[in-house]
This record gives structure tokens, C-alpha cells and sequence, in this order.
């Protein structure tokens, strides 16, 4: 039986400031300091289990450069589990662990609040410091890139080269529901509406597969760090995806990937879908194909992205008629995920139009395409270069994604609790209420352990290498009872005995 | 009960009845979809940066991840 599909979503924010010269690090730490002064508690990330070097395929490839790990950058941990950092030049949000696509969905979008919280308590702090403006997007049009990636619990047992064959056919053609649009073709200079791309990614993509992230992007990332028991856990680390403003967009993105690897873990997945012969050259031919005609080459012969979509929905379809859905979250997130995929792939086809509501590089263009109409811009005019960027503006008076007429699948007071409160079903519970129950006495916190300063030497350390333990149901009474962060270990050494 | 009157009214003469005051539905639905987009194209030249060439020359990143 699958896995239960734990996930969460890493995502890097552009960030401006109205100080042109200003550093970006720098920026970057202002803004994540601002957030973390606010706190009941201040303690850093432990980076002990990092380990970004380590292969999924085995071997140490000495091509491979795997990216360094910054210790000495502002990082915090937050009351809902996730972390809020500094990653090179930019503010990362890294959701807590989350049990369903659609609580997935809501810590995306608590994240999305927390930043924006960030950049006024920034303002607030500093009034006389200039302005800083964070986006959820993914590139500069100029050539640089920053990552929006979603992590999957995947069985260990499953050999990586079959992650890489069930997933790849995916991760090509998935962008026409989950790209984010852009305007033009920035690595060769081509910024014109008329080169209008369906994802801002697509363009950076150069390997099939590899352990870089910075470099040579590859369609697939093999990063082997579980952040979890590795004889049991693969962690799927996924480097190919846009930033979504479109809710149902991020609940397509995870709930689609998530599951074509549970059928994949159950031996459902068909061997028949469509393999691409060229993956990287496929990725961009879908990409700069708005009207979705174009096809690419692959073991079935020649296909068009919704030919391979379909593949993969009607697998989906006739598996889940009979699996057991709880490892989607249950049957209405599984009726969910099917219904939102149909409609998204048969609205594509009949019109994409259709689709403004839901996916956002159509809501994009519908705005790009009705302001040049309406004051007669040529394609490469500026201001439909702004409004590509102003479509990923966090400020509520500039946000166009927020005017854009998007379906709302996350209620605005559930988000707003979600800033501070934990998922219930992941070990994301127990690293969220330890903080928040004993602020002062957590030292440090990472994924997969929280270390605790009981007022004696030595520290002690609680493992969490199961993401599925250390949930509300079986932590609850223990937190109602301990008076102290001591008498919880105690408490907790006594359960485990 | 009221609910079931209405569903038992016969179809085509409400149809009939629709489409000899009303404009076909889907002429509808577009004029609807035309005036929400006029209406979010005025919201976007009111709060649409200004300097629109400075401003995008100004968005320079790091590259990430």
C-alpha cells in the first residue's frame, strides 16, 4: 500500500528594495530578522543531518556540484513548524511537513502571509530604511533563477531509476496546469509578449537528471536526504516547478505528482505513458507552446502535453477506484485531486480561456493580452514586463494575482492560523508545540529533531525520523501534562520504555 | 416544496420564455467575462508602477536554490 504522501513546499521569493544598490543578503536578513525579533522565541536551525551532497543513484558522481550549506544566515524555526530563512540571496519559506495536498496548500499559503507580515514589521522597525517588496516568482527575466520546490515521502524500496521513469513524462508536460507565465524568452533576449512562455522555469532546465540545483538544473533532482529514517524514507526533492499565486494551481502541482508516485509505490503506474526521447528539449518546447498544439517526440511516438496528461489522469482514475485514498488524505481530497485534474486538462483542451480563474499563466496573459489591447502597447512594451512582475507583488495594494480573479480554495482565517499553528498528523506537530509550549527551553530545531536545554547538562535531543509520529493524537496529553520542557523528556522517555 | 414546483416546471417553455427576453447565454456570459476584465484593466492602470522601464530595470535577482 502507498506511503502516506507527506509533502511541503520550499519556496525561494524574489526580493527588491528601493535602494537599488542594496545587497540583497542583506535585504533578505532584514526581512527574515524583522519576522523572527517578533517571536516568543529565538533559536537557530540545527544543521547537523544536512547532507545535500548525498546521491540518490549511489555514487558520488565527481561532475556533480551540490549546493553549499550556509550556516551563518538568519533562520528560524516558527510555531507552525516551518522554517524561515535566508537562502543565498533570498527570504525561503519552508512549509511544515503537511498530511494532504490541500493542507499543503493552506501552509503555502500561511507562508505567503508570514512574508508579507515580514515586510511590515520590517517597515515598521525601520521607517526610514528603504522599502522592501517580496515576490513569489521565479525569475528576473534577466537570466536568474530561484526555486520554488515541493518535497514528497516516498518507500525507500522503490529503486530511483523508477522514480525517475514515473515521474519524468510528468514533470515535462505538468506545466501546462502549474506553469506560473512569462513574458518572453529571457535567455536569449527575446522579452516580447509574442514569446509569451507558460512556465518562468522552463528555460533553465538543462539535464534530465542530477544533483545540482544552481547549475545545470536538472528535471529531476537526485538529493538523497530523507530528513527521515533512510532504511525506510526517500525524500523526493523537486526542483522543477513554478511559484503558483493560483490555489488550485499549487493543489494540482502536489496532488497530481503525489499521485503518480503512490500508483508507482503500488505498482499501478501503466508502463504504456508516453517516455520523452529528449526530456530538457521537450520541457521547452511545451513551454514556448501557449496554444498547446505543439508535440513532442517519446516511445509512443509523437504527443502533445494533454496527450500525456491524459495518460497519467486515466491511470489515476482506474486505480483509485479501487486503492485505499488515505494516503492522499482521504477520499475527498482523492475525489478532489481527479476532479480538479479532469476539468483543468478538458478545459485546456477546449479553450484555455476558460481556465483564467484556476491556472495561472492563462489568468496572466488574460491581463497582459486586454492591457496591450486597451492602451495599444507593441509586445515588447515595458509595462506588460511590470505587470508580469506586479502578477507576483506580496503587497495587497499591488498584488495582481490578487485582483486577478482567482479561485480561492483556502479560507483567509484558516491561513491566518496557519501561520502559527502546526498540521495535526506530521512530526511538524510536535517541533511547532514544543516551541510555542516551551519557547525557552528549545535550543535548536531542524527537520528531523528538536534539542531541548532542560537546565542541566547535556542537551537533550528528541529524534523525529518517522514524519508520521509525533502528531497531535499521540503528543497531545503528553504536552497537556508536562510543566516543564524536563518533565516532557520524562514524559517521553517513559511512553518510549 | 417550492423547490420541487420549480423542478417540475416544464423545461422548454422556461427556455422559450428566457430567450424571447434575453439575449442567448452565452452572448451573456461573454459580455459578463468583457466587463469583469474592463473593470480589472481599470483596477490595474490605477495601481500599475510607474516608470515602467526604470522599474524593470531596477528587478535584478541572485540566482537561488
Amino acid at each position: 500500500m502507498a506511503l502516506a504522501k507527506v509533502m511541503g513546499i520550499e519556496t525561494e521569493y524574489g526580493i527588491s528594495s528601493s535602494d537599488r544598490h542594496a545587497d540583497p543578503v542583506v535585504t533578505s536578513t532584514l526581512l527574515v530578522n524583522a519576522y523572527a525579533q517578533a517571536l516568543e522565541h529565538h533559536i537557530a536551525w540545527d544543521f547537523e543531518d544536512e547532507s545535500p551532497h548525498r546521491d540518490a543513484r549511489g555514487v558520488m558522481r565527481s561532475s556533480s556540484r551540490a549546493p553549499m550549506v550556509e550556516r551563518h544566515l538568519a533562520n528560524t524555526v516558527l510555531t507552525n513548524g516551518a522554517r524561515f530563512y535566508v537562502d543565498h540571496a533570498h527570504p525561503e519559506y519552508s512549509s511544515p511537513e503537511c498530511r494532504s495536498p490541500l493542507e499543503a496548500v493552506l501552509y503555502d499559503v500561511a507562508g505567503e502571509l508570514i512574508v508579507r507580515d515580514a515586510m511590515e514589521k520590517a517597515q515598521s522597525l525601520y521607517p526610514d530604511a528603504p522599502e522592501i517588496v517580496v515576490y513569489k516568482n521565479n525569475s528576473d527575466a534577466k537570466g536568474q533563477s530561484y526555486g520554488c520546490h515541493e518535497n514528497y515521502l516516498l518507500d525507500r524500496s522503490i529503486p530511483f531509476d523508477a522514480v525517475a521513469n514515473a515521474v519524468i513524462p510528468h514533470f515535462v508536460t505538468r506545466q501546462i496546469y502549474c506553469g506560473a507565465g512569462k513574458v518572453g524568452q529571457e535567455l536569449i533576449d527575446a522579452i516580447s509578449l509574442d514569446r509569451y512562455q507558460i512556465s518562468q522555469r522552463a528555460e533553465f532546465f538543462e539535464a534530465v537528471i542530477g544533483l545540482e540545483t544552481t547549475i545545470k538544473r536538472p528535471i529531476v533532482n537526485t538529493r538523497d536526504e530523507p530528513h527521515a529514517d533512510s532504511s525506510r524514507f526517500r525524500r523526493l526533492h523537486v526542483i522543477i516547478g513554478d511559484a503558483n499565486c493560483s490555489h488550485v494551481a499549487t493543489f494540482l502541482k502536489l496532488s497530481t505528482t503525489a499521485l503518480i508516485l503512490a500508483m508507482l509505490e503500488d505498482r499501478a503506474l501503466p508502463e504504456s505513458i508516453g517516455q520523452p526521447l529528449d526530456p530538457v528539449h521537450a520541457v521547452h518546447v511545451i513551454s514556448q507552446d501557449p496554444s498547446l498544439h505543439a508535440t513532442i517526440a517519446t516511445d509512443q511516438g509523437d504527443m502533445t502535453a494533454l496527450e500525456i496528461q491524459y495518460q497519467y489522469l486515466e491511470a489515476a482514475e482506474h486505480y483509485l477506484e479501487g486503492a485505499d485514498p488515505s494516503f492522499l488524505g482521504g477520499q475527498n481530497q482523492a475525489t478532489m485531486a481527479l476532479c480538479r485534474w479532469r476539468e483543468a486538462l478538458e478545459g485546456l483542451e477546449a479553450d484555455p480561456e476558460s481556465m483564467a480563474t484556476t491556472i495561472d499563466w492563462i489568468a496572466k496573459r488574460r491581463l497582459l493580452r486586454g492591457f496591450a489591447e486597451r492602451h495599444h502597447l507593441a509586445p515588447t512594451n515595458p509595462k506588460l514586463q511590470v505587470i508580469d512582475l506586479q502578477y507576483h507583488d506580496l503587497r495587497p495594494e499591488r498584488s495582481l494575482a490578487l485582483r486577478a480573479g482567482l479561485e480561492q480554495l483556502i479560507d483567509p482565517v484558516a491561513a491566518a492560523i496557519a501561520t502559527t499553528q502546526p498540521p495535526e498528523e506530521t512530526r511538524a506537530w510536535f517541533r511547532g508545540t514544543a516551541l510555542s509550549r516551551f519557547p525557552e527551553s528549545v535550543v535548536t530545531a531542524n527537520w528531523d529533531s528538536v534539542v531541548f536545554d532542560v537546565g542541566e547538562d547535556p542537551l537533550r535531543r528528541v529524534p523525529m525520523m518517522d514524519p508520521l509520529r509525533g502528531g497531535k493524537a499521540a503528543t497531545e496529553d503528553i504536552f497537556a501534562k508536562a510543566s516543564s520542557a524536563k518533565h516532557l523528556i520524562a514524559l517521553l522517555a517513559q511512553e518510549k520504555g | 416544496m417550492a423547490e420541487q414546483e420549480h423542478k417540475q416546471r416544464p423545461k422548454p417553455a422556461e427556455t422559450e420564455a428566457e430567450s424571447t427576453q434575453t439575449p442567448p447565454a452565452s452572448s451573456v456570459e461573454s459580455d459578463k467575462i468583457k466587463a469583469d476584465l474592463d473593470s480589472l484593466l481599470d483596477e490595474i492602470d490605477e495601481v500599475l508602477e510607474g516608470n515602467a522601464e526604470e522599474f524593470v530595470r531596477n528587478y535584478v535577482q541572485k540566482g537561488g536554490e
